[in-house]
């Protein structure tokens, strides 16, 4: 059997550390040791095939039972690709958020503001032959955290996606444009490449804003891409 | 070229997309019901910090070959478990069989496993491989490991029949070797 293709390492600059002491709770979690670099092997290559049909899609989180989520109704939608720009089709991407109070349906979040019995703050959704996802929902709130001293995280969307490989395997978050409070968050701050770093920020667009219903923002993720092959644009390619 | 989108956080709030059911590969209503054959196995363990402490804020995904060492047969070998108040996960699944390495070798029977935690910024990687298989002494990963921290990689039996154990150590003394994959 031939050996399988591996994905390419990451540009250190444009991925966080695992120590990173300002952002406290790395702080007894991180590994003192280095990690031990595996040679990509199928296990590493593929990854779990997410169906559908095994994991239902819901793509609007601005309604529960029926009834209409407080807040700014909002539409975020892009294209999942890869780092040669090649669309990831079927990815699974799952979303998870507060409320436009800046509370999580979590029994975890003590925070003092309102939860919205209409609004549960998870989705989830495949990425068409195009790579492209969508869903709706209700644009979140900012909210208090203990890290330091009047700590508030920026207003945010958490994301997990699956592509084709383990070694694609992501979660990050998305932020929204003009939000003042980034300029003080250390985990949106956790990389060196402010170019990386901006484009955790989704853009305005226009095209995604549907009339009288919703402002749309867009979101692009790229996954790490395949190493190339010494067939890769030859002839011999299948 | 763009390259791949910083990695963030998944925070203390992600069990939002915990399906506690995902931990059971086996569920008569999940992906793998009707599969037939293979060794049922319970994989636990504890994840600890740097302090001692234990993580009762993972969430811990596994992903794994078929019994007969099959990453693309029907099996479904992907679960999710978050961990519990003493740091506790819990998998139920089929004992893998051994997989395909690289230039012709082959790897020992395994489970990678991935974690996400608050205070991790990305992802941690690791390998759960099962305690007496003779192919651990020619896994082509396992043998790159200095002895004295391989015994991290490998689970070993509880003493209930089916059940293995691995506790995860992200600092410290014993800590787990992860895997820059």
């Amino acid at each position: 059997m031939p050996d399988p293709i591996g994905y390419r390492r990451p540009d250190p600059a444009t991925q966080p550390p695992y120590d990173l002491r300002a952002y406290g709770s790395t702080r007894p979690r991180h590994p003192k040791q280095p990690l031990v670099r595996v040679p990509h092997t199928l296990s590493e290559v593929t990854g779990p095939r997410m169906s559908p049909a095994w994991y239902a899609p819901h793509d609007d989180l601005s309604r529960h039972n029926g009834k209409e989520a407080l807040g700014e109704r909002i539409i975020v939608a892009g294209r999942v690709l890869d780092e040669d720009g090649r669309p990831v089709r079927g990815a699974l991407v799952e979303v998870w958020q507060a409320n436009a109070a800046g509370r999580y349906h979590h029994p975890a979040d003590q925070h003092d503001a309102p939860l919205d019995p209409n609004f549960l703050g998870r989705g989830r959704v495949f990425t068409d032959e195009e790579g492209n996802y969508r869903f709706t929902t209700i644009r979140p709130g900012a909210y208090p955290w203990r890290n330091h001293a009047n700590a508030w995280r920026p207003v945010h969307i958490h994301f997990s996606l699956f592509g084709a490989g383990l070694a694609q395997r992501l979660i990050t978050q998305m932020y929204f444009p003009g939000d003042p409070l980034l300029a003080y968050d250390p985990i949106f701050q956790c990389t060196a490449d402010e170019a990386a770093r901006n484009r955790l920020i989704a853009q305005f667009d226009l095209a995604i804003t549907q009339p009288e219903w919703a402002l749309g923002y867009r979101f692009d993720i790229i996954l790490r891409g395949r190493e190339a092959t010494p067939f890769e644009d030859g002839a011999g390619a299948h | 070229m763009t390259a791949a989108t910083t990695s963030q956080t998944a925070g203390p709030y992600w069990h939002l997309i915990d399906f506690p059911e995902w931990a059971d590969l086996l569920r008569p209503d999940g992906p793998n019901a009707g599969i037939e054959g293979g060794e049922r196995i319970v994989l636990t363990g504890r994840i600890t910090d740097g302090d001692g402490a234990p993580v009762t804020d993972a969430m811990v995904e596994i992903w794994q070959a078929d019994p007969e060492g099959r990453y693309d047969g029907a099996f479904h070998g992907f679960g999710r478990c978050g961990t519990d108040a003493n740091g506790m996960f819990r998998f139920v699944t089929l004992k893998p069989g051994p997989v395909p390495g690289r230039g012709n070798q082959t790897q020992a029977p395994h489970v990678v496993l991935t974690l996400f935690a608050r205070g991790l910024l990305k992802q941690l990687v690791t390998r759960l491989y099962f305690e007496g298989e003779t192919l651990n002494e020619t896994d082509p990963l396992l043998q790159s490991i200095e002895p004295a921290r391989r015994g991290t990689l490998i689970a070993r039996p509880t003493g209930t029949p089916g059940e293995w154990r691995l506790d995860i150590r992200l600092q410290g003394e014993n800590e787990t070797v992860f895997l820059d994959v």
